[in-house]
C-alpha cells in the first residue's frame, strides 16, 4: 500500500494538478480551434423549421394595417404571426428585466427601425426571408424622439401610448409621458455644501455614445413543444439559462419542470445575451402552434439594430477641489437614453445598475449622483457590454472628470490622482455614495505602474515635442493617458442583489466518481471565458484531484443547479466561490473517511496537496483517489456513502477588481489618424487563478476598448434610421488595427472570497475606454481643449484639431 | 442577409455570355469576383434573376505585354495583380493600390474587370485607371469596342457600358520607365473603402516635373482625373507653393458624400492630404 517509487515530490504533485496559478491551456480550445464547436446555429433537428421577421422601416409610425395573405400564400410558408395572434394569448408585450413590459411584436405602434412587426414561419430560410419581402404594413409616420435631451420637453410627441397615464413606474414617480425613472444616491445637501467651498470646480457633460456589445455569433434559439409531453425544449444563446427557463415559465404558463433550456456553446456574449428577445418568445410560439421544432437566427444588421445595446449615458459632473488638489465633492447627473422599452439587464434595484462607483478610486467625503431614464425612438437595451451594471460609464465619467480638474489645477494628472487615492489602510472603505470596498493597495499599483512605463521620461518626450509641433517642425502630436480603475463585480449579496426576485446567488455542483474523476456543474455559463479550464483548477487545488480528470458543465438547467449566470463578470466572485465551498464540503467528509480508513481521529490528519497524512507520521496517508474509491465501499459506520456536494453561494460582499492603465498615442494633426504606440494594463483581480487566461481577458477587453474609444458608435440620423448597422461601419478593430498590449499585475486577494479571487473579465474594458479616451484629450491638451467626446474616430479628432487652428 | 433566388450560369466562352446577357435582358446581371454584388443581394438591394458566372471563361484570364501597353484579362484577381512581376517591373502602382484594396480574401477573388467596371466610387482601381489613361476592352451583342477610362464612369454605378456588355480586357500605355508613382489611401480600418485616395504617377527631368497624372479615389460620385491639378504640377520642382496650389484646384473637383467615415468637408481635404503625400512619395521614387 501506498508505494509509489520512485516518490514525487511536493512541487511534482503540486504541478500535476493543474490547479490555482496553473497557467492551464484551455481544454475547450481543443474544439474551438478545430471548428468543432456545437453552436446553436448548428442543432439540425428533424422537421425543423425556420422563422424570419418583419421588421418596421420607420422608427415611429402607427400601424394601419398588416397584410399577410401573399406571405401565407408562398409555397413552404406554414404561418404567419402578428400582436393580433399574440394578444389572446397575452404574449404581445413580455416583461423586462427592469419591471418594464416589450413588445414581442408591434400592436398599434412602431418605436424604432427595425422593430419586430410580423414573425414568418416557414420550411426554410430562404422561403422565410422571400415571403417577409411579401407581408405588406401601411404605417402612418409620427414624430421622433432621437435626441434624449429633447425627450422630456412639454411637448415631445408621446411615445409609448400603452403607458402613458401610468405615474408610477418600477422605480418610482415618472415626470413625463418619456420618462421612465430617477434614481439618486448620496447626500445632495453635504454636497452643494462641498461646492459652495470649494476653492476650485469643473463641470463638463462627459458623454458615453451608444454602442453594441457586437459578439461574433449573433442571437439564436431553437424551441420545439413536444405535444404529447407538453414539455419545451428551448436551446438558445443565454447567458443566464436558468433564469430564460423562469422567464419562459412565467410567460407561457408552462410548468417550469416542462421547460429544459440548453445553451450550448456560445460565441462571445458580453450583455447582449442576457436577456430575453423577441425572437426567442416567436420560436416558442411557433413550435406550439406547428407542433415542430423552430429556428431563429439574427443576422449582423439585426444584431446591430435590434438587440440589445449599452451605454447612450449622457453625464454632467462636477467636481469641487482644494486649490492645492485634494477633491472635496463629486456630483453627476446622467440622462440615460433606454430607447423605446426599458430593457435594461440590471439587477432589480438598481435602474442605473451600480452607477454609484462612479467616485472611483478616489476619496470623495461627499458626492451625489442622479439618474434619469428617458425613452426615445431607439432599439431598446441598456446592457453591461463587458462590464459590470453601468460600470464603464462610471470608470469613463470620473476618469475624465479627474483629468478635466487636473488641467484645471495645472496638476500632472498621475499626481492628481496620486493625491486623492484611496489609501490602503483606508479599507475596507465605504465610500461617499454606499458601497464597502473590500480591499486595494491603489499607490503601489500606480507607482509600479508609472515606473514599469517610464512615465517622467514620457512626459519629458512629450513636452520636447510640443515645442517642435510649435515650430512647425513635426506635425504629430503626443498623448499620454493616465487612468486609475475601481471595479464592482460579483452581483451579488442577496440583501441587494436579485432579479425577478432572485437573489443573485450562483451554485455549483461536484460529483466525485469511484475512480477518482470529477464532473461539476454550475449555474453560469461561458461564451469564451474559459470556464471549462478554470473552474476545474480550483477544484484540483481545492481536492487534490488533477484538473484532467474534471469535467466542467454548464448551460443545461436539467442537470445543473440553479444559477443566476454569466455576466458582470461574477462567474470566479459568486460561481468560483460556490465551487471552493462545495469541494471544501467534499474535502470535510474525505477527511473523515480518511481518518476511518487509518484510524486515527480526524483532528489527527492534516491536508498535504492531494492527500490526508496523519500528523507527524507523513508515511502513513490517503490520496483523494483512495479516498474517493472508499467513499463507495468503505465509509465510517453511520455515515452516507458517496462523495458528492452542492454549494449556493451568496456572497456577503462584492469584489473590487482595480487597476491602472497608462496609453501613448501619437496623432497626425493633419488626418485625425491616431496610432497607439503603447498601451500598459496593470490589473490587481486578487487571487489569479489561470495567469494566461487572464491575459487573454484583459487582451480581450483592451481589443473590444479600443473599438470602442476609437470608433465604435450605434448612430442615428434626425428620422431615426440607424446608420451604422454593419460591420462596414461599426467599428471592429481586426488584427491590423488592433495596438500591442503589455499587462502587468499585483495581487490584493478579497478577504471574503474564499479563495481571495475578485474576476476579471470586463476590468480591462472598465479601465481601457477611458485610457484611449485620456490620451486623445491629453494630446490637444496643451492647446486649451477640456473634453473631446467618444468616439475618437479620424475625422472628428481632425475637426478637433481644425477647430483648434492647427489646419490654417 | 438572405438573397432572392436565381439562376446561375456559368458560360465557358465570351461569345456564349454576351449571349446569354443579351438573351436574358435586365433580368441577368455579369458575375465576376462577386465582392460587391453578392453583397447587395444578400441585403436585397439587387435581385437578379439571373447569375452569369465569368469565372469559367478562361480567355479572361491573361496579363501579357503588347504593342507598349499592358493587357489585363477582366477576371484576373487582385491577388494576382499582386504576384504578377510584368506589373511590378511596369506599372508598380496597380500592386500597390491592390494591396489596399479589402483584405487579402476578397483579393484572392475579386477582380480587376469587376472592380473597374462596377462603378462603385468606392473601388480603388477606377482612380488608378484613369491617372494611367488605360483604356477598356468591351463586348456586347454588337460586337467589341474600346472605351477610355477616363470617359467611363458617369455617375455612382452608372458607367457607359450598354446593357448586355461587359468589360473583356484593360489596357493600359506601359508609363516611362523610371516614373515615380503613389497611391495614398486613408481608411478606417483593414477592408474599408477610401475615406479618401489620391493615385499619382509623375515623371522628373533635371529636377522638374515633366509629366504628371493625378486620380482621386470615392471623393464624388466618379472616380476624379485631376487634370488641372496635374497641369499645375508639371514644370515645377514640386515646390511647397505648387503643391499647394495643385492640392486646392485638386480639392475644387471634389464632391463627396458625408458619411461614417466624416462630413464632406473632411473628405474633401483628406483628398488633398493624400494628395500632397503622394506627390511626395512619387518624387522621391522618380528617377533624374
Amino acid at each position: 500500500m501506498n508505494v509509489a517509487t520512485p516518490n514525487p515530490t511536493s512541487a511534482e504533485r503540486a504541478e500535476k494538478l493543474q490547479g490555482l496559478g496553473c497557467k492551464r491551456k484551455r481544454v475547450e480550445d481543443v474544439r474551438f480551434t478545430q471548428g468543432k464547436g456545437n453552436y446553436v446555429d448548428d442543432l439540425k433537428l428533424p422537421r425543423m423549421l425556420y422563422g424570419d421577421f418583419v421588421r418596421s422601416p420607420h422608427a415611429h409610425a402607427r400601424i394601419k394595417s398588416i397584410d399577410t395573405s401573399k406571405a401565407k400564400a408562398v409555397p413552404g410558408v406554414l404561418a404567419v404571426l402578428t400582436a393580433a395572434d399574440l394578444k389572446p394569448l397575452g404574449l404581445h408585450y413580455m416583461p423586462t428585466l427592469a419591471g418594464d413590459v416589450a413588445a414581442v411584436l408591434a400592436e398599434e405602434k412602431v418605436l424604432f427601425q427595425n422593430q419586430e412587426v410580423a414573425f414568418i414561419i416557414a420550411e426554410d430560410r430562404y422561403i422565410a426571408a422571400d415571403a417577409a419581402e411579401l407581408v405588406e404594413v401601411e404605417y402612418e409616420a409620427l414624430p421622433v424622439v432621437i435626441d434624449p435631451f429633447k425627450a422630456m420637453a412639454p411637448d415631445a410627441p408621446v411615445l409609448r401610448e400603452d403607458i402613458k397615464d401610468k405615474t408610477d413606474g418600477a422605480h418610482g414617480k415618472r415626470k413625463h409621458y418619456n420618462h421612465i425613472f430617477e434614481w439618486q444616491m448620496g447626500d445632495r445637501e453635504a454636497t452643494d455644501l462641498a461646492f459652495r467651498k470649494a476653492d476650485v470646480t469643473i463641470k463638463e457633460l462627459i458623454s458615453y455614445q451608444r454602442v453594441h456589445p457586437c459578439p461574433l455569433e449573433t442571437c439564436q434559439a431553437v424551441a420545439s413543444f413536444d405535444k404529447i409531453t407538453s414539455e419545451l425544449t428551448l436551446w438558445g444563446t443565454f447567458q443566464a439559462p436558468h433564469v430564460i427557463r423562469t422567464v419562459a415559465s412565467l410567460i407561457s404558463k408552462i410548468p417550469e419542470h416542462k421547460i429544459h433550456v440548453i445553451a450550448p456553446d456560445i460565441g462571445g456574449g458580453f450583455g447582449n445575451k442576457v436577456g430575453a428577445y423577441p425572437g426567442y418568445i416567436c420560436a416558442i410560439v411557433a413550435s406550439i402552434v406547428t407542433g415542430r421544432p423552430v429556428k431563429w437566427v439574427e443576422d449582423r444588421i439585426e444584431n446591430l439594430s435590434t438587440t440589445a445595446f449599452a451605454r447612450d449615458y449622457h453625464m454632467t459632473t462636477e467636481i469641487a477641489c482644494t486649490k492645492d488638489g485634494k477633491v472635496t465633492g463629486l456630483r453627476v447627473h446622467t440622462l440615460a437614453d433606454h430607447g423605446a422599452f426599458d430593457a435594461c439587464a440590471d439587477p432589480s434595484k438598481w435602474p442605473a445598475g451600480f452607477f454609484n462607483i462612479v467616485t472611483g478610486s478616489y476619496d470623495f467625503p461627499v458626492a451625489h449622483v442622479a439618474v434619469d431614464g428617458v425613452y426615445t425612438n431607439k432599439a431598446p437595451g441598456g446592457v453591461a457590454y463587458r462590464c459590470s451594471f453601468r460600470v464603464t460609464e462610471a470608470a469613463y465619467c470620473i476618469e475624465r472628470a479627474m483629468d478635466i480638474m487636473a488641467q484645471k489645477l495645472g496638476m500632472d494628472p498621475a499626481e492628481f490622482r496620486m493625491k486623492n487615492l484611496i489609501r490602503r489602510e483606508q479599507f475596507p472603505y465605504v465610500s461617499a455614495l454606499g458601497w464597502e470596498y473590500d480591499s486595494g493597495d491603489y499607490h503601489t499599483a500606480l507607482q509600479k505602474a508609472l515606473d514599469t512605463v517610464g512615465y517622467r521620461q514620457l512626459r519629458a518626450e512629450q513636452k520636447a515635442k510640443r515645442e517642435a509641433f510649435k515650430r512647425g517642425e513635426t506635425r504629430e502630436l503626443m498623448g499620454i493617458g493616465v487612468i486609475f480603475f475601481t471595479e464592482i463585480v460579483g452581483a451579488g449579496p442577496s440583501r441587494n442583489c436579485d432579479i425577478l426576485g432572485i437573489a443573485m446567488f450562483d451554485s455549483a455542483e461536484i460529483r466525485i466518481h469511484p475512480t477518482g474523476s470529477v464532473i461539476a456543474r454550475l449555474g453560469t455559463k461561458s461564451q469564451g471565458q474559459g470556464h471549462e479550464t478554470t473552474y476545474a483548477q480550483i477544484i484540483a487545488t481545492e481536492i487534490g484531484l488533477a484538473a484532467d480528470n474534471i469535467a466542467i458543465e454548464e448551460g443545461n438547467t436539467d442537470t445543473a443547479p440553479y444559477g443566476l449566470g454569466t455576466y458582470g463578470s461574477r462567474s470566479t466572485p459568486v460561481s468560483g466561490a460556490a465551487t471552493a465551498m462545495a469541494a471544501r464540503k467534499i474535502k470535510a467528509k474525505a477527511q473523515m473517511i480518511a481518518a476511518h480508513l487509518l484510524e486515527v481521529h480526524d483532528d489527527d490528519l492534516e491536508w498535504d496537496i492531494d492527500r490526508f497524512r496523519v500528523r507527524g507520521n507523513p508515511e502513513r496517508f490517503k490520496t483523494m483517489t483512495e479516498l474517493a474509491w472508499a467513499a463507495y465501499n468503505n465509509v465510517p459506520p453511520g455515515m452516507e456513502p458517496g462523495l458528492e456536494a452542492v454549494s449556493y453561494y451568496d456572497p456577503p460582499n462584492m469584489t473590487y477588481p482595480f487597476g491602472a492603465y497608462i496609453c501613448v498615442a501619437d496623432i497626425d494633426a493633419d488626418t485625425g489618424v491616431t496610432k497607439i504606440r503603447r498601451f500598459y494594463a496593470l490589473d490587481d483581480c486578487g487571487t489569479r487563478i489561470n495567469p494566461m487566461i487572464i491575459e487573454g481577458q484583459i487582451h480581450g477587453g483592451l481589443t473590444e476598448a479600443f473599438g470602442i474609444a476609437m470608433g465604435q458608435e450605434i448612430h442615428y440620423d434626425a428620422e431615426g434610421n440607424v446608420t451604422t448597422a454593419s460591420l462596414m461601419d461599426y467599428f471592429l478593430p481586426t488584427a491590423v488595427e488592433t495596438p500591442r498590449w503589455e499587462t502587468d499585475w499585483t495581487t490584493t486577494p478579497s478577504p471574503h472570497h474564499p479563495i481571495g479571487a475578485k474576476g476579471v473579465g470586463e476590468s480591462p474594458n472598465v479601465g481601457g475606454v477611458p485610457c484611449f479616451a485620456n490620451a486623445v484629450n491629453d494630446a490637444f491638451a496643451f492647446l486649451g481643449s477640456t473634453h473631446i467626446q467618444m468616439p475618437h474616430d479620424n475625422w472628428r479628432t481632425w475637426t478637433v484639431a481644425n477647430k483648434l487652428g492647427l489646419h490654417a | 442577409m438572405i438573397p432572392g433566388s436565381f439562376a446561375y450560369h456559368r458560360p465557358t466562352s465570351v461569345s456564349e455570355a454576351v449571349l446569354l446577357l443579351d438573351s436574358l435582358g435586365d433580368e441577368a446581371r455579369a458575375l465576376a469576383g462577386g465582392h460587391s454584388l453578392i453583397p447587395m443581394m444578400k441585403l436585397r438591394l439587387a435581385s437578379p434573376a439571373h447569375l452569369i458566372d465569368l469565372g469559367g471563361i478562361g480567355e479572361l484570364r491573361s496579363l501579357r505585354e503588347e504593342a507598349g501597353e499592358i493587357v489585363i484579362g477582366a477576371m484576373t484577381t487582385q491577388h494576382e495583380l499582386i504576384g504578377s512581376q510584368l506589373l511590378s517591373a511596369k506599372i508598380p502602382i496597380l500592386s500597390e493600390t491592390s494591396l489596399l484594396i479589402a483584405d487579402p480574401q476578397v483579393r484572392y477573388l475579386g477582380t480587376i474587370g469587376g472592380n473597374v467596371a462596377n462603378g462603385d466610387p468606392g473601388n480603388d482601381l477606377p482612380a488608378v485607371m484613369i491617372c494611367l489613361n488605360a483604356t477598356y476592352d468591351v463586348t456586347g451583342k454588337s460586337g467589341p469596342r474600346r472605351i477610355a477610362a477616363r470617359d467611363f464612369y458617369q455617375g455612382a454605378y452608372f458607367t457607359a457600358l450598354e446593357p448586355g456588355e461587359i468589360v473583356t480586357a484593360i489596357r493600359i500605355p506601359v508609363p516611362q520607365a523610371g516614373h515615380g508613382y503613389a497611391y495614398e489611401k486613408l481608411k478606417r480600418k483593414i477592408g474599408d473603402y477610401a475615406t479618401a485616395a489620391a493615385a499619382v504617377v509623375l515623371s522628373m527631368s533635371g529636377g522638374k516635373v515633366v509629366a504628371c497624372s493625378i486620380g482621386l479615389t470615392n471623393v464624388a460620385e466618379t472616380p476624379l482625373w485631376a487634370e488641372e491639378a496635374a497641369g499645375i504640377i508639371v514644370g515645377s520642382t514640386l515646390d511647397a507653393a505648387t503643391v499647394k496650389k495643385a492640392v486646392a484646384a485638386a480639392e475644387a473637383i471634389t464632391a463627396p458624400a458625408s458619411d461614417a467615415r466624416g462630413p464632406a468637408i473632411y473628405r474633401t481635404k483628406m483628398a488633398g492630404v493624400m494628395l500632397a503625400r503622394a506627390l511626395a512619395r512619387a518624387r522621391q521614387r522618380a528617377g533624374a
